[in-house]
């Protein structure tokens, strides 16, 4: 797999991340060498194997459907950047 | 008397006896950390006025004759991955800077439960990406063995706390070795436990099916007595398994005779260091000594043991990363005018180089179109790399294996090569994968005195088994009693 | 040309548990913003989600209801996209495996009947809410909605026409509100709607270009959005041009969808399987149990009701609420007369809700009163009139129809001496016109039957009263 400049450029958009050219080109090589590396995976037989997404974990771990408090307003805000009225305020979505 | 020459579970074993109050000792762990701290910076934040009002409390505990538990008055520095109520928790990134938890991680009402006192939370490499403790946002924590060398990570600060004598134990998360790597650059002990045996409710996610806390100490016993605190299950983290308590007196006695140990002839490859590699192949002598059977076997897996790593590690991180965008707690950039652009001035402005590394992979090996051959192989990889251990526990009880090709590296030496950096992970990245115990273990030094660590790989919930073989070993070989500075306490 | 339209609906239905998904807290509408939330649904770092227990047994009730099979080995998976309504930036939710699949919803009448096909259920979290006019230059966000649980049923694109549509829909809400896991209340949000649409030419069996419209929330609102939507790409298809695959956002009140342009080129979800909550595993016990606990649903109750004497139409209309349903059936178990009761709700409740703007749902008296005062009028203790009355007390105010009849005075007299000695009375008092009535003017019986019924205040049986007078002029 090649990563290129374009590349890069869609995950930074996906990942919401803007590099500086400088670092683009870096992250670029330093993307495909890593890349590359992974591509040694390709190799593996893996016909017979489930994809694992967890290790040991049991099955069914639920919690009973019973209503506990909620955070007082404040605390819940306490980290909040901004905060409006008791709401987290955002720059308009615009659509 | 020198409190912080003293054991973990001498120092509870004094302050039970009134020999010591718990005061005394958090004054000398104060005085240590200022003394110490300017130099090594393993603390980013330190809790004076929360930790000598703990104290009151549990010295009042303990006059009224209540047993806590072995470690009852012992200091304890938590790493700044683990959300502390009321206490700064940054992860030593600029996005989480001035968070605040509102809630305390399952672990620190244990240990608080537990009577042990949370004097700081510990430098680390930002976000836990790293092993070299160098990606912090608060800058690096040097090795006590050497100011010139990292002292690893991505849990540096607490192993150098430990290391340099400043507290008796501290709490580590591990996801890819970040408890074992530094524990072996700094000479301390420490303990990836079973995936699920401790909660990691409050736990700040890096790679979620990969993270498990673990404990930091000087010796085998310390870090038995830590684990009984914090293990078992919770039901807040869906993901613990209920297992059965540690003895530490089971621990003591356990006995290495008869025991089969397996060692992967591809952990001692190219690019191990000739020097750790001789340490540690020493250290297989005297587990022989101890009665151990050692053997070589193969296990060829490992080969793709890193690759699987960062691909998983990746595509996880990239998820739980994706909440920091500046709305409800962490970072927000001033210059953003739109929606858009708080999410990305915030995240480019907050997240370190390393972070953003690892983001921009996890986002590659999950997009469209890439998913089946990188994320789904990797996961396929792990379930094939945790069976080839599960067919080595047939024939083995424990697999070893060196922890880190080398010893610590110079500072600012690894960053720029990162692939280079990743493929140094090669030896325990595979615990992680398979989900198994693993304890890193001091066992000698390099010609430049520098320590070198060993590793053991147990069956899964085998960690009283682990520590019963280190603590063998330990009466074997005093690598661990050696402080950093030179001689031995 | 003719063109056929094809439409698949995928319906979220917030569900009536009493906390959210993975979290305790409550899932109550209407509080004041950010006072429902926790660490876990604000997404705050090192939180990690525990499956509700009942979620997951309303997704098999539901599926069962609907004819699913259910998955024994189901999980979670992450959905990633950045929202301010999103505080993880991923959604947890169920791609590759999903808890209910392959079911169906018979829709028309028995000869008519069509199946619509359910492809697939699966259990996923709430956004929070997000408010764009309080002010200038932000938009708030409230998460009290974040976190509470959903069902996303996804049909096949087996309808085809926007009735179709709106009978699905209807016929699905009733059926989740008869097995009492959603309110179904599309006013709060809680059943939504995404129209999946394409045409094709009949006789076509290929798939035209779907447009999707998404977050429906009235069965006015889907149907003309369906037409419109259907004649918009119609058109593009006369004039030669083509339908583009995209997302579209309908404006009710203009009546028009817009194309919605989205600020990255690509959507990707880089969906996973989520590593925090382990696999939810389903026994045939468990599926067995909740079958058997299964209520009876419309298609059945029509079936019994039309058997009880009602006509097809009133059955339909009774057994497409589960309000009107619940008020029947406890109806017709005080009084046993089905009749009088499907009567008494078709006209005397309807109109009342219809005066008075409610929805069945708002009802909120004793559903055992209007038996009760079916039965009064049976025992010939009150009459038809003065049983209108009651009952309007009863849905205004929600009074005791016995207590309300004995205390306002308004039962019948039913004392015959009481009755013989008033109309006595009158005829004494009349001389005139008993003279008239025994000189064959019949219309002065009426006459004098009204003057004694004005003596008993009305409340006596008109035809003892009518007995009893001819009694005395004879």
């Amino acid at each position: 797999m090649k990563i290129n400049n374009e590349t890069v450029a869609y995950l930074e958009k996906l990942a919401r991340i803007e590099l500086t050219d400088e670092e683009r080109v870096e992250c670029c090589s330093d993307l495909q060498d890593i890349v590359s590396h992974m591509d040694i995976l390709s190799e593996l037989d893996t016909q017979d194997a489930e994809p694992l997404s967890q290790s040991f974990s049991a099955k069914n771990v639920m919690r009973e459907d019973e209503v506990k408090p909620s955070l007082d307003r404040d605390t819940a805000l306490k980290n909040a950047p901004r905060v409006k009225d008791g709401f987290f305020s955002v720059p308009k979505t615009v659509e | 008397m020198d409190i912080l020459s003293l054991s973990a579970v001498e120092t509870a074993r004094k302050i039970k006896n009134r020999d010591l109050s718990v005061k005394e000792v958090l004054d000398a762990v104060f005085y240590a950390i200022d003394e110490k701290d300017k130099k090594y910076n393993c603390f980013i934040t330190l809790c004076r006025d929360e930790a000598y009002a703990r104290a009151n409390i549990v010295q009042a505990q303990i006059d009224k004759g209540e047993e806590l538990s072995a470690l009852a008055g012992v200091p304890i520095a938590v790493k700044d991955n683990i959300c502390t109520k009321g206490i700064k928790t940054t992860c030593a990134s600029k996005m989480l800077k001035n968070f605040v938890p509102v809630y305390n991680a399952h672990i620190v009402d244990l240990i608080e439960k537990a009577g042990l006192i949370v004097v700081g939370k510990t430098n680390m490499d930002e976000f836990a990406m790293g092993s070299t403790t160098e990606t912090s946002a608060f800058g690096v924590t040097l090795n006590p063995w050497d100011t010139t060398r990292v002292s690893g990570g991505s849990s540096g600060g607490a192993a150098a706390a430990v290391a340099a004598r400043m507290v008796h134990l501290a709490i580590g998360s591990d996801t890819g070795g970040s408890v074992r790597q530094p524990s072996s650059l700094c000479s301390v002990t420490g303990l990836k436990p079973t995936y699920g045996r401790v909660s990691r409710r409050g736990l700040i996610a890096y790679a979620s099916s990969l993270d498990q806390i673990g404990p930091i100490g000087r010796n085998a016993e310390d870090c038995a007595a830590l684990m009984g605190i914090i293990g078992g299950y919770d039901s807040g983290d869906s993901t613990s398994v209920e297992s059965t308590p540690l003895e530490l007196e089971k621990i003591k006695r356990y006995s290495l005779q008869g025991k089969r140990i397996g060692i992967p002839k591809e952990f001692f490859g190219g690019g191990l260091q000739e020097d750790v590699k001789t340490a540690v192949l020493a250290a297989v002598n005297e587990l022989k000594e101890l009665g151990a059977e050692v053997e070589e076997f193969e296990l060829p897996q490992v080969k793709y043991a890193v690759p699987t790593y960062y691909i998983i590690a990746c595509a996880e991180a990239s998820s739980n990363l994706s909440r920091y965008d500046g709305i409800r707690y962490g970072y927000r950039s001033d210059g953003a005018e739109s929606l858009f652009e708080t999410y990305v001035k915030s995240r480019s402005e907050a997240f370190g180089i390393e972070t953003k590394r690892r983001i921009m992979l996890g986002n590659f090996v999950l997009s469209s179109g890439y998913y089946d051959e990188y994320y789904k192989k990797a996961l396929q990889a792990k379930d094939i790399i945790q069976k080839a251990f599960s067919d080595a526990f047939k024939e083995y009880d424990f697999v070893f294996g060196p922890v880190y090709p080398t010893t610590a590296p110079k500072l600012n030496e690894s960053l720029s090569d990162p692939l280079k950096m990743y493929m140094a992970d090669i030896y325990t990245v595979t615990a992680n994968i398979a989900g198994l115990p693993a304890v890193s273990v001091p066992c000698g030094f390099d010609s430049n005195g520098l320590p070198v660590g060993m590793q053991l790989v147990g069956r899964p919930f085998c960690e009283s088994e682990l520590l019963g073989v280190v603590y063998s070993f330990e009466q074997k070989n005093d690598a661990h009693e050696k402080t950093a500075g030179g001689g031995t306490v | 040309m003719n063109y056929e339209v094809v439409v698949g609906l995928e319906v979220h239905v917030e569900l009536a548990t009493k906390t959210k998904i993975f979290c305790s807290c409550t899932t109550e509408f209407g509080g004041e913003p950010n006072t429902q939330v926790c660490e876990v649904c604000l997404g705050m770092p090192g939180t990690l989600p525990v499956l509700n227990r009942a979620v997951v047994d309303f997704a098999v009730r539901t599926g069962l209801a609907l004819n699913c099979e259910v998955a024994c080995c189901n999980k979670f998976d992450r959905k990633n996209y950045f929202y301010p309504d999103l505080p993880k930036a991923y959604q947890i939710s169920q791609l590759y495996l999903p808890i209910c699949h392959d079911g169906f919803i018979e829709i028309g009448k028995s000869e008519t009947c069509k199946k619509i096909r359910i492809k697939e259920i699966h259990m996923e979290e709430d956004a929070g809410k997000l408010i764009h006019d309080a002010d200038e230059i932000n938009t708030l966000v409230d998460y009290n909605r974040c976190g509470v649980p959903l069902l996303e049923i996804v049909s096949q694109p087996d309808m085809r026409s926007a009735e179709e549509a709106v009978e699905y829909i209807e016929k699905l809400r009733v059926i989740l509100q008869y097995i009492g896991v959603s309110d179904c209340k599309m006013q709060e949000g809680s059943l939504r709607a995404d129209i999946n649409l394409s045409v094709r030419p009949v006789g076509s069996f290929e798939l035209g270009v779907r447009t999707e419209m998404k977050n429906m929330n009235s069965f006015k609102a889907i149907a003309r959005a369906i037409k419109a939507e259907s004649e918009r790409q119609i058109a593009l298809l006369e004039k030669g041009e083509k339908v583009i695959q995209e997302t579209r956002r309908w404006d009710d009140s203009e009546g028009q969808s817009y194309a919605m342009r989205s600020k990255e080129e690509a959507q990707d979800y880089k969906y996973f399987p989520e590593p925090d909550i382990p696999p939810v595993v389903i026994s045939q016990e468990q599926i067995d149990a909740t079958r058997a606990a299964i209520p009876e649903l419309p298609d059945k109750k029509i079936e019994r009701y039309t058997q009880l004497g009602l006509t097809d139409h009133d059955a339909e209309i009774i057994a497409g609420s589960v309000y009107l349903a619940k008020l029947f059936e406890c109806t017709y178990e005080v009084c046993g007369n089905a009749k009088e009761a499907a009567n008494w709700i078709l006209v005397d409740l309807l109109k009342l809700l219809h005066d008075s703007a409610k929805q069945p749902e708002d009802m909120d008296f004793n559903f055992d009163s209007l038996g009760k005062i079916i039965l009064m009028v049976e025992k010939g203790k009150i009459n038809r009139g003065t049983a209108k009355k009651v009952f309007e007390k009863v849905f205004e105010e929600n009074i005791n129809p016995a207590e309300y009849v004995e205390d306002n005075n308004l039962g019948l007299v039913t004392d015959t001496d009481t009755i013989y000695a008033t109309v006595e009375t009158v005829v004494k008092d009349n001389e005139k016109s008993v003279n008239e009535y025994k000189s064959g003017k019949t219309q002065a019986l009426q006459y004098l039957i009204g003057q004694s019924m004005k003596a008993l205040r009305g409340q006596a049986p008109a035809q003892t009263v009518t007995e009893i007078l001819k009694d005395l002029l004879n």
